[in-house]
């Protein structure tokens, strides 16, 4: 199955979200090899250019590193994997509070209301 | 290396209609480019100018710095837009004259994509579906180790699953220094194959970029982008 791309953000930064996805939920482990750049594009159905330079990017931020000749592989560094996590929590967050923003809550009004569901059955 | 297109003021002319103006344009190595623009705006024509079924009124087009003949044919695959193969033809005797008619032809390739796609290599062509005739070409063309491939709308009758296979095979297929240029109108299919784009208006190059920077630029599709800019 092709990957499920949006079609307004540039292609290659859905490709470092997805395989950073991908090293969360445990699909790669640390110290994974991953597979080739055509192989990925295949899979994903995207110019084997862009992954190449989704992976750069990837490698450019630590995430990844290349062995000459060997290929790419997930980083080991726990810590690295740590912040990766936290920052895409925060993401999710920063999108979380928006769309409250939109309904009219503000920050405030989000958390409790977000407290209150928690303890409450609702969820 | 030569780039495998060059464009230097390449005009041609049908009469008084100029159905290309001064067009300028080198394309790399590597790299698929779709080659976009309304009805009449002169995509066709530039591909019949790569293939040498047209020449230039004025200016040049070279292919891997060759005017293109004898040489340029040989490294250039070509799937007109319309037909020229006979359908009393069978399939396997296709692939027989293709691999007769041109050395870097890869039958195996051919035989492997067919069944991919259940074509029965034993069919006549008259009697397969229009979606799997139009394959069964495209299938000719990718089979071809070529250093560019020139597809005039290759996908346009093709069930929506045989069509990301294909877009597969373009993408596992292709050399990585082969070039694959395609026309064709349905750009959010493919958009997300393509390294970039060429927009054709009224015969001149009006824009050429890479897909990424025209999102990152807009914010949007190529495919909402192009409605925008061709709106009627």
């Amino acid at each position: 199955m092709p990957w499920d791309l949006d079609n307004d953000r540039p292609i290659y930064l859905q490709l470092m979200d997805r395989i950073k996805a991908d090293i969360i939920s445990g699909r790669y482990s640390p110290g994974d090899k991953l597979p080739s750049v055509r192989e990925l594009a295949m899979e994903a159905s995207v110019n084997p250019n862009t992954m190449q330079k989704a992976l750069s990017e990837l490698e450019r931020d630590g995430l990844v590193y290349a062995r000459r000749t060997s290929g790419r592989f997930i980083t080991e560094d726990e810590d690295m994997l740590k912040k990766m996590k936290r920052e895409l929590a925060k993401e999710n967050i920063k999108n979380f509070m928006e769309a409250m923003q939109q309904l009219g809550f503000n920050k405030r009004e989000a958390l409790e209301l977000l407290q209150e569901i928690l303890k409450g059955e609702e969820l | 290396m030569n780039p495998i297109l060059e464009c230097h003021g390449l005009t041609k002319k049908y009469g008084d209609f100029s159905a290309l103006t001064d067009l300028n344009l080198t394309l790399g190595r590597g790299q698929i480019v779709a080659l976009l623009g309304p009805n009449g705006s002169g995509k066709t024509t530039l591909i019949k100018l790569i293939n040498g079924l047209l020449t230039p009124t004025q200016g040049e087009i070279l292919i891997s710095g060759q005017h293109p003949g004898a040489y340029t044919k040989s490294i250039v695959s070509y799937l007109p837009d319309h037909s020229y193969l006979r359908d009393k033809m069978k399939v396997d005797d296709i692939i027989k004259y293709f691999c007769d008619f041109y050395d870097n032809f890869i039958s195996e390739r051919a035989y492997e994509m067919l069944a991919s796609l259940s074509i029965n290599p034993k069919a006549r062509l008259g009697t397969l579906s229009k979606g799997d005739k139009e394959k069964v070409q495209l299938i000719l063309v990718m089979s071809r180790k070529a250093e560019l491939y020139v597809l005039d709308e290759p996908i346009g009758g093709v069930d929506p699953a045989a069509r990301d296979y294909i877009l597969r095979t373009i993408i596992g297929n292709y050399d990585e220094n082969a070039t694959v240029l395609i026309s064709t109108h349905l750009i959010a299919d493919i958009e997300n194959v393509l390294d970039r784009v060429l927009f054709l208006q009224n015969g001149r190059l009006i824009m050429n970029e890479t897909v990424d920077d025209i999102r990152t630029a807009n914010g949007k599709s190529v495919d909402v982008y192009f409605r925008e800019v061709f709106r009627c």
